[in-house]
């Protein structure tokens, strides 16, 4: 049967398409929407028949209202900001010392062979349990938060600022350098566009860790930041003050993750080629 | 490594010499002595079989392989396009032709060149939104922008379908006849040399074993009796039977 005539025959074709329309996206994404609802509901429900002693945990409504009774006299912006402080603080240098490192050693054969080996190494060990002899080192004030937070930001900066390197296909080097391009020239349109993707990659990463050794570097004699709010809550049992600060710990890293998205997507407009302009 | 020199270009000088040139991957010699020299504006072909080293003779005389011996003197200015386009995806089609291009005039060198090989309204489009044949002519309008007196071609069309070769080898003929620069073309298509070229090399057992003029006008066509006679010639010294 030839194509014309099955287009001469509707009837037919009609048959033949599926019963059942596929689910727009949007509805999908509502479904998506019901288990957590449903959770968060129950929680509720649990919390205020009882059946959840409110020292254990307490509902979902009294842990938001605690978040704003302590937004609104300010209490949790002042150890937001310490905490943001100490994370910034952190990501910025094992941030730039990851970035030096794996540039050096991505581009250098001689980096390579002087570099990587200890940070290969060194990788091996869980920068968390470095705990106790990095209080030995710097103390228990600041600098242990902060040098926490950069041990965990520098590995992953690190790896996939070496691997982005790595990775660049040397065909496009070489046409740079039949197009006449030096060596800066060549790092500034080739290497460094290149390498961007993973280096994207390495901060995501990054960020994720960095969270996380703030959270375990401010249980350690802090007198601010979200840490010191839940461990001091825990000594008062004040268990919606604990629930609020995991909250505040997930909404940032999930507000950095988007935030970093969003700047990826911009960046990297060449990656959605066909969609782009 | 070979030594190349890059100089002006004046008079009957030719655009390229090289000397003895010699390239060994470990044990296996691949190129054992190779001489030759382009004439301004001459059209060179560089056929070979597969493995015979063409590909690797004109990354040298193009400056890229620093581990061959002899020497390379290039009278004017060289650029390279390459089997695969080579275009780098995170820039927009005019960004790659400019690659290394400086001064105020750049921008309308960029469209001129983009105009010449028909692409002049995709400036703005990504790499990756161009068919094969699209970005292999960017990445020829990449090379023309620099005002080549040499071109070096390494397979510029093998990667492209049966017509969309046979497009660019018409615009290569007419960029030619336009620009008037030389060119080496490598290339394992006796067709195409013939087409193109105003001599042919065989490049075989690492030397070139033979230098045939290739004396067919400027509109010639695989319909041309002498056409077909060269084309089995050459076949024949491939070492492929033609009957």
């Amino acid at each position: 049967m030839s194509r014309t005539q099955l287009l001469e025959t509707p009837t037919e074709a009609v048959a033949v398409a599926p019963a059942d329309p596929p689910r727009p996206r949007s509805t999908r994404r509502w479904r998506r929407l019901v288990s957590p609802v449903v959770l968060v509901l129950g929680w509720e429900l649990a919390a205020r028949t009882g059946v959840l002693a409110p020292e254990k945990l307490p509902a979902p409504s009294a842990v938001l209202a605690t978040g704003w009774r302590l937004s609104r006299d300010g209490t949790l912006a002042v150890h937001l900001v310490d905490s943001l402080t100490r994370a910034a603080a952190g990501l910025f240098i094992g941030g730039v010392l990851a970035l030096a490192l794996g540039t050096v050693a991505g581009l250098l054969r001689l980096g390579d062979d002087l570099v990587d080996p200890p940070v290969q190494m060194a990788r091996m060990l869980p920068h968390l349990g470095l705990v106790p002899l990095l209080i030995i080192w710097v103390g228990i004030g600041e600098s242990l938060k902060i040098s926490l937070v950069a041990l965990g930001a520098f590995f992953p900066i690190y790896f996939n600022t070496y691997a982005g390197i790595r990775d660049i296909d040397e065909r496009l080097v070489e046409v740079a350098r039949t197009c006449g391009l030096g060596q800066a020239a060549r790092l500034r349109h080739v290497v460094l566009p290149g390498a961007l993707p993973s280096l994207f990659l390495g901060l995501r990463l990054a960020i994720g860790a960095a969270w996380l050794s703030l959270v375990v570097g401010e249980q350690v004699n802090a007198q601010t930041g979200i840490g010191f709010l839940m461990m001091e809550a825990r000594e008062f049992s004040q268990t919606d003050v604990v629930v609020l600060g995991l909250l505040v710990y997930a909404l940032l890293g999930l507000i950095s993750d988007s935030a970093l998205r969003v700047l990826e997507r911009r960046m990297l407009t060449w990656r959605r080629g066909l969609r782009a302009t | 490594m070979a030594s190349r020199t890059a100089g002006h270009l004046n008079g009957a000088e030719p655009v390229l010499t090289a000397h003895a040139v010699r390239r060994a991957f470990g044990p296996t010699v691949v190129l054992t002595g190779v001489d030759l020299s382009i004439a301004r504006g001459e059209v060179v072909a560089l056929l070979g079989g597969s493995g015979s080293g063409k590909s690797t003779l004109l990354r040298i005389l193009a400056g890229l392989d620093g581990d061959a011996s002899g020497t390379i003197v290039v009278h004017g200015t060289a650029a390279v396009v390459f089997q695969e386009h080579r275009l780098l995806p995170w820039k927009r089609v005019a960004d790659n032709v400019r690659l290394g291009l400086s001064g105020v005039d750049a921008p309308g060198r960029v469209r001129r060149a983009l105009a010449e090989v028909g692409l002049a309204e995709r400036h703005r489009a990504w790499p990756a939104e161009l068919s094969g044949g699209q970005a292999q002519r960017v990445a020829v309008a990449r090379a023309l922008v620099r005002e080549p007196d040499l071109l070096l071609l390494d397979e510029p069309f093998g990667a492209l379908d049966a017509l969309t070769r046979l497009r660019m080898q018409i615009l290569l003929r007419r960029l030619r006849a336009e620009h008037g620069f030389a060119a080496l073309l490598v290339t394992h298509d006796v067709e195409e040399a013939l087409l193109l070229a105003d001599r042919i090399l065989l490049l075989d057992e690492g030397r070139i074993a033979a230098d045939l003029p290739v004396d067919l006008g400027a509109t010639r066509t695989p319909d041309d009796p002498a056409f077909g006679a060269l084309r089995r010639h050459l076949l024949d010294r491939l070492g492929v039977p033609t009957t």
